[in-house]
C-alpha cells in the first residue's frame, strides 16, 4: 500500500499522519497542494490542520486547490480517501461526503481524548475492528460539530455510513461523550459506497501506547489489509 | 462604464443551530436588553466588480453558491449598487 498525504498551506497534521504510516509500516510520500498528480497511491490522506488559514469556511478554499480536483477524480472512481478533522471539512466542502460541521456547540477549541464506539465493521476502515469496540483518539478542533438535516441522517443510518459515534469509556452513546454538539453523536461517516471516511477525532495522533493510546492503528491496519486482500481499487 | 459593486450576505438556514447567535443573544440579555427576542449571525462580502455584462449575475450567483455560501446549510442573496 502506498499512502500518499496531502499538504495545504495551514496543515500541521500531516506530519503526523506521515509519521503514523511509518509506524504502520507501508509507504508514504507528500503530496504538495499545488500538484494534480497522485503518484499512484492507494490511499490518499487529507489531514488535520488549518488549511488556508480556516478563512471563509473551515475546508471552503482548500476545496479549490489543484490536488482536490485529482482527489475527487480518484475518490469517485473508488479510490479510499481519509479526510481528518480539517480534511473532513474539506471532504464536506467538496461534497464528496453529506453535512456540514458547524461552530462547536461551546463555541471553544476543543484538544482532549475522547471514546468513539466503531457503528460498523464491514466497511474498509473498520474492518480490523468489532461493532461496538470502543477507541481512545483524541480531538483537537473548533468547528467539529457535525450537523445535516433529519431525512439525511435517516439516510446514513439507514445505509449504514455512520462509522464512529461518540461514547462513554464503556460505549454508551450520551450527551455528555459527545464533545462539540454534533448531531446524533457522530464523529465519522463514509460514503454510500464506503471508499471515503471523515472524522473529527485524529488517529494519526493515537498510534503508539506511549504516546496515550494506539488505537487509532487499527483504522490504518483495516485499510492495508483490505488493501492487501486485493480489493479492486482504481489507481490514481 | 462605472464599476458596479455586488454586496453578497450569507445566512444560516432556518433550523440550522448557531451557537455563535445564541451566545450573542445571551450577551445582550445580560447587558439588559431585554426586547431582544434572537439573533442570528451572518457574514457579507462586498465583490467590486470590474467588468459588466449580461452573464455578470450569474456568474457572481455561480460564485456565491460554490465558494462563499455553503448551500448545505446557508442561504445567500445579492444586492448591487452602483
Amino acid at each position: 500500500m502506498k499512502v500518499g498525504v496531502v499538504t495545504f498551506p495551514g496543515s500541521n497534521c500531516d506530519y503526523d499522519a506521515y509519521s503514523a504510516i511509518k509506524v504502520l509500516g507501508a509507504e508514504v510520500e507528500f503530496l504538495w497542494h499545488h500538484s494534480a498528480d497522485l503518484n499512484g497511491c492507494d490511499l490518499i490522506i487529507l489531514p488535520g490542520g488549518f488549511s488556508y488559514g480556516d478563512y471563509l469556511r473551515s475546508g471552503a478554499i482548500a476545496r479549490f486547490s489543484p490536488i482536490m480536483g485529482a482527489v475527487m477524480d480518484f475518490a469517485r472512481s473508488g479510490g479510499y480517501v481519509i479526510g481528518i478533522c480539517n480534511g473532513f471539512q474539506i471532504l464536506l466542502e467538496s461534497g464528496l461526503l453529506p453535512g456540514a460541521l458547524l461552530r462547536n456547540s461551546h463555541l471553544r477549541f476543543s484538544c482532549k481524548y475522547v471514546h468513539i464506539r466503531v457503528e460498523n465493521d464491514r466497511n474498509v476502515f473498520t474492518s480490523g475492528c468489532r461493532t461496538g469496540q470502543v477507541l481512545k483518539i483524541p480531538i483537537a478542533h473548533k468547528d467539529g460539530n457535525y450537523y445535516n438535516f433529519d431525512g439525511d441522517i435517516e439516510e446514513l443510518k439507514k445505509n449504514a455510513q455512520i462509522i464512529f459515534r461518540y461514547c462513554d469509556p464503556d460505549g454508551n452513546i450520551t450527551d455528555r461523550a459527545n464533545p462539540n454538539g454534533s448531531v446524533y453523536n457522530i464523529a465519522g461517516i463514509a460514503n454510500h459506497e464506503g471508499n471515503i471516511l471523515g472524522m473529527m477525532p485524529h488517529p494519526e495522533r493515537a498510534v503508539e501506547a506511549i504516546l496515550g493510546s494506539a488505537d487509532g492503528l487499527r483504522i490504518f491496519e483495516s485499510i492495508q489489509n483490505s488493501i492487501g486482500q486485493g480489493v479492486e481499487v482504481e489507481k490514481a | 462604464m462605472d464599476n458596479k459593486k455586488a454586496v453578497v450576505y450569507v445566512r444560516l438556514k432556518e433550523g440550522v443551530l448557531d451557537p455563535q447567535g445564541l451566545t450573542i443573544h445571551k450577551a445582550i440579555l445580560n447587558m439588559g436588553y431585554d426586547e431582544v427576542a434572537a439573533v442570528r449571525s451572518g457574514r457579507f462580502f462586498e465583490l467590486e466588480l470590474a467588468a459588466d455584462g449580461n452573464k455578470l449575475k450569474e456568474r457572481v450567483d455561480d460564485i456565491c453558491r460554490k465558494l462563499l455560501s455553503n448551500p448545505v446549510i446557508e442561504n445567500f442573496s445579492v444586492e448591487y449598487q452602483e
